[in-house]
Parts: structure tokens; sequence; C-alpha cells
């Protein structure tokens, strides 16, 4: 299980979170001109990197509200946490040793 | 390739076994071939072979980063049926399921296909409308389903429980009585021997490390032992399908979740069916050797590491005692997880790419295994004539455009 470190509540079990996937994905701003390609890409399409990854979560059981983080997918080692509307801290170096 | 038969059974006992052949060569990769394939689980070498089977095309390399069948071919729970709600979605799994019921002949290898029916288990009032309305729908698709009642569950499942105070009280369930198991790891060779046989390269230990793009086709790939031409390259890379699709500039809808999956120690027959739960995510059957085999639901997160969290596993734990009280006092001997490939519709994309002689088959989520045959037929067809298959023309990239999703979400029997 995740030990995941909630902004406002510090370090919780991951079973007290829920999910949010890939983070800073921003509402297309003028709808109204996109092509249905584009709107794929905005619904539909996301990045699934095998490293670091910005994701969202919510402390469902907690605070009850959203943050970011930034986690290695394979590893699940959490770099950062930071609150919605904060600027995103630059991506780390490479994994663990071994871990790509 | 030696067939297999009683004579060279008995053949081989005078010589205490000693003689079998090896199930396949195992190649120097060559500097190209007409098609390289990505990727040696099920769905890769059974796009091999029927290349090769299909299409006569045998200038075919199958390349594998591990092991064959290693990913997860080897870490699924054998389950098959076909019992999708949607016209798409039935038709390619009941293609698949036709060919299930062919394979050890045609291949000339026991994969050990079991028909031993298949339940849903409904739990709710949402649960019985549900799979009355999937068992009329499979019914119109030629699929074979029934409705039982929670008295026909029990003759069926006695160690099932029915109590109407349950926890999770047996409102009735959906059967497929031509849905079962097969050895899993016995697809992936049977596979690679019949591939092989017809000459089909197929090489271990050679992970892609890029993709070759020129003029908008594809031209070969790199690989940790070289670089490879080819004139079309094919991914079958599950839970690694984002990752390659990205070697190519590619974006998919895609999202890689770890799936658990655990056995317990063996025990004598006590379960000679597979039951399924969608609401409370337990899936068990029992393996030759006497295991209960059991998955759960994808954990939540993004992830490629081949492990999840211990709290999804605890609570399918306490469904699963729930539903069979005579599990109580089992012990669970090993636990792993295998990365998933999930999309937005949770149905495959089996699909030509904006990029020339480069195919995309993956998606397939929690539910890859079952459509193994049919997975590897219709890619073929796709790759072979550069145009998809009839039976996979719907689940093409374009779909995410055009918006005429699949969405199989809760209507495939399980919930994703």
């Amino acid at each position: 299980m995740l030990l995941i470190p909630c902004p406002w509540c510090g370090p919780r079990d991951e079973s007290e979170f829920r999910y949010g996937g890939e983070a800073h994905i921003g509402a297309p701003a003028n709808p109204g001109s996109l092509s249905d390609a584009d709107w794929a890409d905005y619904l539909f399409m996301r990045n699934n990197p095998k490293g670091w990854f910005r994701e969202r979560w919510m402390h469902a059981q907690g605070c009850r509200r959203w943050f970011n983080a930034v986690r290695h997918t394979v590893s699940n080692e959490i770099a950062a946490v930071y609150r919605m509307g904060e600027p995103p801290p630059p991506a780390p170096g490479p994994g663990r040793e071994g871990e790509t | 390739m030696r067939r297999y038969s009683i004579l060279s059974l008995a053949r081989n006992a005078l010589s205490h076994h000693q003689g079998w052949p090896r199930l396949w060569r195992s190649p120097e990769p060559r500097r190209a071939y007409e098609i390289v394939i990505v990727g040696g689980g099920g769905h890769g070498l059974a796009t091999a072979y029927y290349l090769a089977k299909e299409h006569g095309i045998v200038d075919v390399a199958v390349l594998e980063k591990g092991w064959l069948g290693g990913g997860n071919t080897g870490r699924n729970t054998t389950i098959i049926r076909s019992n999708y709600l949607w016209d798409e979605s039935a038709a390619i799994y009941e293609h698949a399921l036709r060919l299930w019921e062919g394979l050890s002949a045609d291949l000339n290898f026991n994969v050990m296909l079991s028909q031993r029916g298949v339940l849903n288990l409904a739990h709710t009032l949402h649960d019985l409308r549900e799979g009355a309305r999937r068992v009329h729908a499979n019914r119109l698709n030629g699929i074979d389903a029934e409705w039982l009642t929670p008295a026909e569950v029990k003759a069926f499942c006695p160690i099932v429980n029915v109590a109407r105070d349950a926890r999770y009280p047996v409102l009735g369930a959906t059967l497929q009585r031509r849905g079962g198991v097969a050895r899993h790891d016995a697809v992936a060779w049977g596979y690679a021997r019949a591939a092989d046989a017809r000459g089909v390269d197929i090489v271990q230990n050679c992970e892609v490390t890029g993709i070759e793009v020129s003029g908008g086709r594809v031209t070969g790939v790199r690989t940790t032992r070289g670089a490879i031409g080819a004139r079309k390259v094919a991914i079958a890379a599950a839970g690694h399908t984002s990752v390659l699709a990205a070697m190519a500039g590619i974006r998919l809808p895609i999202q890689s979740h770890p799936l658990q999956a655990l056995v317990s120690e063996p025990v004598k027959p006590v379960l000679d069916c597979v039951v399924m739960s969608n609401a409370v995510h337990v899936y068990v059957s029992q393996s030759d050797k006497g295991e209960l085999v059991m998955g759960a639901g994808i954990d939540a997160y993004n992830s490629y590491g081949q492990r999840g969290s211990f709290h999804v596993i605890e609570r399918q734990m306490a469904a699963c005692l729930e539903l069979f009280p005579i599990f109580g006092r089992m012990r669970m001997m090993r636990s792993w997880a295998g990365i998933v490939d999930v999309c937005p519709d949770a149905s495959p994309i089996v699909s030509k790419t904006p990029i020339g002689g480069l195919y995309i088959n993956g998606g397939w989520g929690t539910g890859g295994f079952k459509s193994t045959p049919g997975s590897g037929w219709v890619f073929a067809h796709t790759i072979a004539r550069d145009e998809p298959h009839p039976l996979n023309a719907p689940f093409s990239l374009d779909r995410f455009a055009t918006g005429a999703l699949i969405d199989e979400h809760g209507a495939a029997a399980v919930a994703h």
C-alpha cells in the first residue's frame, strides 16, 4: 500500500485516497472551435510514462481535498506533492538505481 | 516440427523421454524482416502463427524482451468466455472462443481448454437487470447464455453461499457453459512451436528500444541486440503499449495499471466451474493442480511495477470468504500483478496507426487472455492486408475521435 503525504494532513495510507489520473489537463479555451481530433486528445489521450508521472489524488477519507503528486510509476516513490494551482516542481532525475 | 501423437509418446517412452526436440529454435535475429512483431506473449505469438498459416507470410520475427509468456500471458487467471454485451465485443470474443475450441488440434499442442462453465453472480437489483439483459443480448448474437435462479446456482456450484441474509446475497447468475479455463503457458508454447515450425523467428531476450520511422513509414526497430529492419512493425506488448507507441510519437488513450491475482495451496477438487462476481470483484477457479486461482480488480493508480497494494486483495479475499465460507481456512501461497493497459471504454485497440506499416494491438485491459486466438487472427489479417478485418474494424484507434466507443465498462460481465 502506498504511503501518500497529503499536503494538508501528512502521510496517510493509500486506502484513504481516491485516484484522479494525470494532472494538468486544462479544459480547452475555445471548445467551439475544436476539431474531433482535438476533442479526442483532450478527452481520451493521456500520457502513460514508465517513470515520473504528475497525477491527482483526493484525500477522500480525510480532508477531502484534491492535490497533485509526482510519483514514479515503477518504484512508486513520491518525489513531491503540491496543492492545486501551485506550479509543478521540475521533474526529478531518473528513478532509483536499477529502476527506469 | 515433430508431431505429437500417441505413437510419438510411446516411442519416446522407450528412450525415457530423453529424445524430445526443443519446441522452437532460438535463432540470432537477422538484419531485416518483412514483419517484426514486438512482444512474445500469447497475442504476439498467435499473430505470428496466423500470419504464417492464414496469409502465407513467414518472413516474420517475434521479439520478446524477456522470455515467452513471461508477461501477462503467464500472469492472468486463464478465464475464457465470450458473454460480452455489445455486438462488436461479442463478435470478436466469440470468434476467439471458436478458435479456442479447435486450438489444441490446430496447434498439435494440448492447451488444456476446459469448458467447465462460467458463472457471473448477481447480488443487487441492478446486477439482476444487467445480467438478464446480457443473457438476451448474448442469445441474439448466437452465444450460449443462461440465467440461473439462486437454487440453480446452488445446484451448479454447491459451495457458493446463497443464504438470503448473506453479506452479498446471490440473487441469480448468468452462465456460459462453453466458458472455462485453459493452460496459459501452453498457449504461448503451443503458438511458438507452431509458428516456429512454419519458419517464424522467435527471438527472446531482445528488447525493442526504439522504432525507426522515415517519411511517415516505419523502417525498423532498434533493439538490445542491434537494429532490425522491417517493412511492417506490429506492437503486441500489453501493459507497455503506450511506451512502445511513444517511441513512434503516437499518443494513446491507454493507462497502465497493476492487476493482482493469487493462488492458494493445492487442495482436492472442490470447485468445478469458474465463478465471477462483478459487484465484489472476485473471480475464482480451481487449477488442475488443485490451487484456487483468484483475481482482483485493478489497482487505481498508473504503474508498471508488476505489484499492487495489499488492501486490494484484502478486500477481495473478504468478499470471497463471504461467497465461499468453505475457503475460510485456506492459505494463499503466492500473489503477483501484471500490468494491464486499460482503454477509456474498456475495449481493445487492434488497429492501423497514422504511421504507415505500424500496427497496434493493445488496450485489452483485464480481459486479454480469453481473446488470444481471436486477437492474433484479426491482427494478422490487419497486418497482412493493411486493413482491418470486419471483426476488428470497430476497434480502430479512430473511434476516440469519431465517438463510436464500445463501452464495455460494467457491461463486460466484470468491472474493469
